[in-house]
């Protein structure tokens, strides 16, 4: 196997890909993990009372929310209501000043970040955050190894440990890519890719980790209309085939189509949570948000 | 500059679309032709003004030293500074078991001296690698001094005078080699003039430069398989942004301190190379200076590719001897030729394929963009 796949650098054999056309997601490949199909129903993660202070700021006071399992939960607010620190919270870059996250039931405590991953937990970054240097393939790849334990030893007699799981990674991989429609571009350097390909990208490296919950910071940002519309259209795809999304979103419309509920963040406060229908109608919401700025997309 | 690697490239590319018998028969006359070298002694390559056999040994001793710099330095993306204290303390342990406190055979020396040096690499690696970019290079750089500075002071060590009569491998005595002497383009052998496969002595260094070859071969081989798996993945995520690594799902520490151990071991066993070569070793032989040098290898080889910094570590060993007769001057021309690198091949001589790739369509890119501007 590792002779016809390019998980190396410069003398790694590469798999020729043909000349890359227009990436178009071919959403009919199932991605699903087996393991998500009979996800108990029910509260898949919990805020409970977070608080995170920096010195005398509070980015996030008290917050609570939960996410129903194979939900779109939409979290939205104005720049600086703390939607990316409650992502932070969530996947462990940051410990909550007070407050807990529970996960499926389980608190998250002290995990370090690829402990949580490991959990079920991925997530995409509202500034691209790839491996620019690797390409699109080896990205997905790395996603991929986070269920992997092929260590140094295994790894260099070529156990059949490295073989299974090199083989798996490369399926899953190719699988979303696919899925992606990145398929096409799977040996370009991820630095290489057009801006719309790396948001995609950065998704399907998420989804390799085989996640329970699918955090999505902004991934429609910077992308026209158009692309926004059909980008929204992937991801109620992807809560199709099991996954529960979080979803930050700027672009009100947008969330009001996709999601299953909101919850909306004003200066790290909880204002308000409900169907998109009754967040429309939310006085508060409407001062905070909607009614202060028309173009906060 | 540029054209010298394209051509470098291109030969690997034509050598890499061959068919496989054909790969294989061409690889193993280059292999060969490499470990006859200090036999054929051809012309313009040898040393006239030191012993060939002996820069061959160095340049493999260093190539070797490379390629563990390589994997901390150009896959993981950790700046070490300090790699000599691990070469100092592969020499060491081999010498304090094999003479200073000990009469342990260097076969059982080696894997000694790597077991010593990667616990050293997880002592230094378990509290340093907690920080960051310029702290660590300032940690590291540290190490190296202060391993320096044991090894003077410590009198069990042999402090300032060093250890001596340290093992060679065993030999065994098969055949003689003869050389080959050339007189202009002529060349014929010199029964004269022998060396014994396979007997070390302090006279002969070329049993060690093949010894030394043949690690540096299996070594690249490990590298590679290691390079190619998660292992390798993990250490290339990390290098490009540790925090999304991560949330990735890679324990990035743990990956970090495995690239620093097996750096470490792959430096002490030069170290214990080095070692019985000398038969003698002073820690004046385990300055700064040297730490540097191995830096400029990786450096100039071109980070993160192999071939690229073992042919960086084989030419800045080779050229300094070769050109002995300059005396002095060669240093300045050598310190010229790296900055002269630095400004016009900042990515190296070698580097990854995929740098170069990168670089190619961020031009293009920028020719677009320019043309954008100025239409």
């Amino acid at each position: 196997m590792p002779e016809s796949t390019s998980t190396g650098g410069a003398t790694g054999a590469q798999v020729v890909a043909p000349e890359p056309t227009e990436s178009v997601p071919d959403t009919s490949v199932d991605i699903t993990v087996e393991e998500l199909v009979d996800l108990p129903r029910g509260k898949m993660l919990e805020v409970d009372d977070v608080t995170l202070r920096f010195g005398g700021v509070k980015a996030l006071d008290g917050v609570s929310f939960h996410i129903n399992t194979g939900e779109i939960l939409g979290l939205i607010g104005p720049n600086g209501a703390g939607k990316t620190t409650c992502f932070n919270v969530m996947t462990g870059v940051y410990q909550p000043t007070s407050g807990a996250v529970r996960f499926m039931g389980d608190p998250l405590g002290k995990r370090q970040k690829f402990q949580i991953t490991k959990l079920g937990i991925a997530r995409t970054f509202q500034n691209i955050r790839l491996f620019h240097n690797m390409t699109a393939l080896e990205n997905v790849l790395v996603g991929a190894d986070a269920h992997h334990s092929t260590g140094m030893v295994s790894a260099l007699l070529r156990l059949p440990k490295h073989r299974a799981e090199e083989s798996e990674g490369l399926d899953r991989a190719f699988e979303l890519l696919k899925f992606m429609g990145l398929d096409r571009r799977a040996n370009e350097l991820a630095r290489n890719l057009p801006y719309g390909d790396q948001r995609r990208l950065e998704i399907a490296r998420a989804l390799a980790t085989n996640p329970k919950l699918l955090c999505l910071d902004e991934p429609a940002a910077g992308f026209n209309p158009a692309e926004k519309v059909r980008l929204m259209e992937l991801i109620q795809t992807i809560r199709d085939q099991g996954y529960t999304v979080l979803l930050i979103e700027h672009d009100m419309k947008l969330v009001m189509g996709v999601t299953d509920r909101i919850v909306v963040l004003e200066f790290g406060k909880k204002i308000a949570e409900g169907l998109p229908s009754e967040i429309q109608d939310n006085p508060a919401v409407i001062a905070a948000y909607l009614g202060v700025d028309e173009d906060a997309s | 500059m540029s054209t010298v690697s394209t051509t470098l490239h291109r030969v690997g590319d034509r050598f890499r679309s061959l068919p496989r018998p054909a790969k294989l028969a061409l690889a193993v006359l280059a292999v060969l032709l490499v470990y006859l070298l200090p036999i054929i002694n051809p012309p313009l390559i040898t040393t006239t003004d030191s012993d060939f056999g002996a820069v061959l040994f160095s340049c493999a001793m260093y190539a070797l030293v490379a390629i563990g710099l390589n994997i901390v330095i150009g896959y993981a993306g950790l700046l070490d500074l300090g790699y000599i204290g691990f070469f100092a303390v592969g020499a060491f342990t081999v010498g304090v078991l094999g003479s200073q406190h000990g009469k342990l055979p260097l076969l059982l020396c080696i894997p000694a001296a790597m077991a010593v040096t990667m616990v050293s690499g997880v002592l230094l690696g378990a509290p340093t690698l907690r920080v960051r970019g310029d702290y660590l290079a300032i940690v590291t750089l540290g190490f190296g001094e202060i391993i320096r500075l044991v090894l003077v002071n410590t009198n069990w060590l042999g402090a300032s005078r060093g250890i001596s009569n340290i093992p060679s491998p065993p030999s065994i005595d098969l055949f003689g080699v003869p050389h080959l002497v050339w007189n202009g383009a002529v060349a014929s052998i010199d029964l004269g003039n022998e060396t014994r496969f396979l007997q070390f002595s302090v006279t002969d260094s070329i049993p060690f430069y093949w010894l030394t070859l043949t690690i540096v071969l299996v070594v690249l081989f490990l590298d590679w398989l290691m390079q190619n798996s998660r292992v390798g993945r993990a250490w290339e995520a990390t290098r490009e942004d540790e925090d999304a690594a991560e949330l990735m799902g890679v324990p990035t520490f743990r990956f970090k301190l495995l690239a620093f151990a097996t750096g470490a071991a792959i430096g002490g066993l030069s170290g214990a190379l080095f070692a019985t070569k000398q038969a003698f070793i002073n820690p004046d032989n385990f300055t700064i200076i040297y730490s540097v040098l191995f830096v400029a290898m990786v450096v100039v080889g071109g980070q993160g590719n192999r071939w690229g910094v073992v042919l960086a570590a084989a030419l800045l060993t080779w050229a300094p001897e070769k050109f002995r007769f300059l005396s002095d001057a060669r240093f300045l021309l050598f310190g010229m030729a790296l900055m002269a690198l630095a400004i016009f091949r900042p990515q190296g001589l070698l580097p990854p394929r995929r740098t170069v790739r990168a670089k190619q369509a961020d031009e293009e890119t920028e020719v677009l963009e320019e043309g954008v501007a100025h239409a």
